[in-house]
């Protein structure tokens, strides 16, 4: 009897899921969703929160080697930034009720997974520049959109995140313009970043809408507002008049401009990259996860001592 | 100002930014390798004040020169020997345990230098230690947090507390040396008497020791060296690494 009336509840909870959503309210931590709204929403923010923290390796690659002061200063601000935005996302995804220990663990365990795009390498200083150009200016693409989810922490998340991510995009085509003006070593550096960050960039939105396998339940709980395509096509239109401005070639000799559609046409996307990449198959996969692993573990001992610290502190008061 | 007494000045700005430089640079090491997310964010950040401390100290110390240096010409293009940061800033990052004591022992005495500086008759060097001493106060109150964190955690960070201590402590009394420069700038109100500094650093390090069940080590050997630029081995290779770009493309700017 009882069952029956929890359940009776249940589609009454739900229904009102289904209005919130309908009328653009947001969905709060303590309001009743399906489970599959909830697991969905786990699986993309944890996602979010361990590309924030991994994309801190490409970058700090070249924090010793900074050119200057002035840059070592503001990449080490990017770094701490992106940082930043992890721990907010981890606990946007904790209200969900998952901890972020057991986030780690699942990327540990390759269950869960992080953006593409942070399994290539950073071989000169004009990658730094590239990433914050072109890798934030993607990403901004996207957390824009998100920014009307309709799950209410990730949403907040995004207004705030935004914000920084449009400072590391400007700080990052600075670095390229800055190269672009100098030294024939330098002008080479800059377009040779440029022609290996092009074509992931591109990818970082998914498979094209015609073979994207999440987008179904997605767009129904306004989880993702646009689509992969729509996105990228967002990307492409700011980003090639930004690299003219500054003598860069984009390395797609089928691009132009499409008076129709009032955007650019770009050429094909090796997918097979794509999903060799995806699968473990990348230049750096493994020694991201390696890093990753090894410094948790190496600063497991810290975490002890600070948990302890703690509880004795608490018994004490 | 004599021709000496410019000189002085010159390398004490050249100490105290090369502190802040190496510092910097040895902190940045944990980016990435922190043992939590928000200690990646707090060792970044002290980090970043260090660096931006040595870009206003080294500017200043380029401006004593005859002729004009930027102080990125002096991060740099110096080579070791030019170098006069202290022994234990240039030391390999180590464990935590290492980086917490290390911090512990240079902001200590960042905190009380950087006070009595507010003083000097060097109108710059007291502006800029307003802020300085600030930075170094809330840089020391972190290690000390730390310190009882893992002074009073576990037994395992206890002891790696104690070894890190032991190890630097032969590192700490080439703070206070006394040079013929040291002596100057005293006679000129400038920098302070570095004798007093070090009765009040042991006083600070002492305090947080008894809240944390450390001892202050005996005295043994004491290494010395950086008043007149000389080394460890290690800091040639955190040179190579920070300077590479610029020594590798010396007419590129950035
Ligand atoms: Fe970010
Ligand atoms: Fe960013």
């Amino acid at each position: 009897m009882q069952q029956t009336t929890g359940k009776m509840k249940l589609a009454e909870l739900e229904t009102n899921f289904e209005r919130k959503i309908q009328a653009e309210e947001k969905i709060e931590p303590r309001d009743a969703m399906p489970e599959a709204y909830r697991l969905h929403l786990i699986r993309q923010i944890s996602q979010h929160a361990h590309s924030e923290v991994i994309g801190m390796q490409p970058e700090g690659n070249w924090l010793l080697r900074a050119p200057s002061l002035r840059s070592k200063q503001i990449l080490l601000a990017k770094i701490q930034d992106e940082g930043g935005h992890g721990l907010y996302l981890y606990s946007a995804a904790e209200t969900l009720g998952i901890s972020r220990e057991e986030m780690i663990r699942q990327l540990h365990e390759g269950k869960a997974k992080y953006s593409n795009i942070f399994n290539y390498p950073t071989l000169t200083w004009a990658d730094i520049g590239a990433i914050g150009w072109l890798v934030d200016g993607a990403a901004i693409v996207n957390q824009v959109a998100l920014q009307r989810t309709s799950f209410g922490p990730y949403a907040r998340a995004m207004f705030r995140i935004c914000k920084e991510e449009s400072f590391h995009q400007r700080q990052g085509y600075e670095i390229m313009a800055t190269m672009m003006k100098g030294t024939p070593e330098q002008k080479k550096m800059a377009q040779d970043a440029m022609n290996r960050w092009w074509w992931p960039s591109l990818m970082m939105f998914g498979p094209h809408d015609s073979d994207s396998p999440h987008s179904g339940d997605a767009f129904k709980w306004k989880i993702k507002r646009k689509s992969n395509d729509e996105l990228r096509q967002k990307f492409i239109d700011k980003t090639v008049q930004q690299a003219y401005v500054i003598g860069l070639t984009i390395p797609d000799p089928l691009l132009k401009w499409n008076e129709d559609k009032q955007g650019y046409d770009h050429g094909p996307i090796d997918w097979s990259e794509f999903k060799n990449v995806i699968s473990g198959n990348g230049p750096c996969n493994r020694q991201r996860m390696e890093h990753h692993k090894f410094w948790h573990e190496e600063g497991k001992w810290v975490r002890e001592a600070a948990d302890a610290y703690k509880k004795r502190i608490s018994t004490l008061n | 100002m004599t021709m000496e007494l410019k000189e002085a000045l010159q390398k004490f700005l050249l100490r105290l930014g090369d502190n802040a430089l190496i510092q910097g640079q040895r902190l940045s090491e944990w980016c990435s390798r922190a043992p939590m997310l928000e200690e990646d964010i707090a060792l970044s950040n002290l980090a970043l004040d260090h660096i931006g401390r040595a870009q206003v100290l080294l500017d200043y110390a380029g401006h004593t020169f005859g002729e004009i240096k930027t102080a990125d010409e002096l991060a740099f293009r110096r080579s070791e020997r030019e170098y006069y940061n202290f022994l234990m800033a240039e030391l390999p990052t180590g464990n935590f345990a290492f980086t917490i004591a290390k911090q512990l022992f240079l902001s200590a005495y960042e905190d009380l230098l950087y006070e009595a500086l507010c003083e000097s008759t060097d109108t710059h060097l007291s502006a800029f230690s307003l802020k300085a001493v600030k930075e170094a106060r809330y840089h020391f109150s972190h290690a000390a947090d730390w310190c009882m964190r893992l002074g009073l955690g576990t037994a395992e960070s206890h002891d790696k507390m104690v070894d890190a201590i032991h190890d630097l402590w032969a590192y700490t009394h080439e703070f206070f040396e006394m040079s013929d420069c040291d002596l100057l700038l005293l006679q000129h109100g400038i920098a302070p008497d570095q004798e007093k500094l070090k009765k009040n650093w042991l006083d600070k390090i002492g305090k947080v020791f008894m809240r944390t069940g450390f001892s202050i080590p005996q005295d043994t050997y004491q290494h010395r060296g950086s008043r007149q630029g000389i080394h460890t081995e290690h800091l040639g290779h955190l040179l190579c690494e920070m300077q590479y770009l610029q020594r590798s493309y010396p007419d590129a700017s950035w």
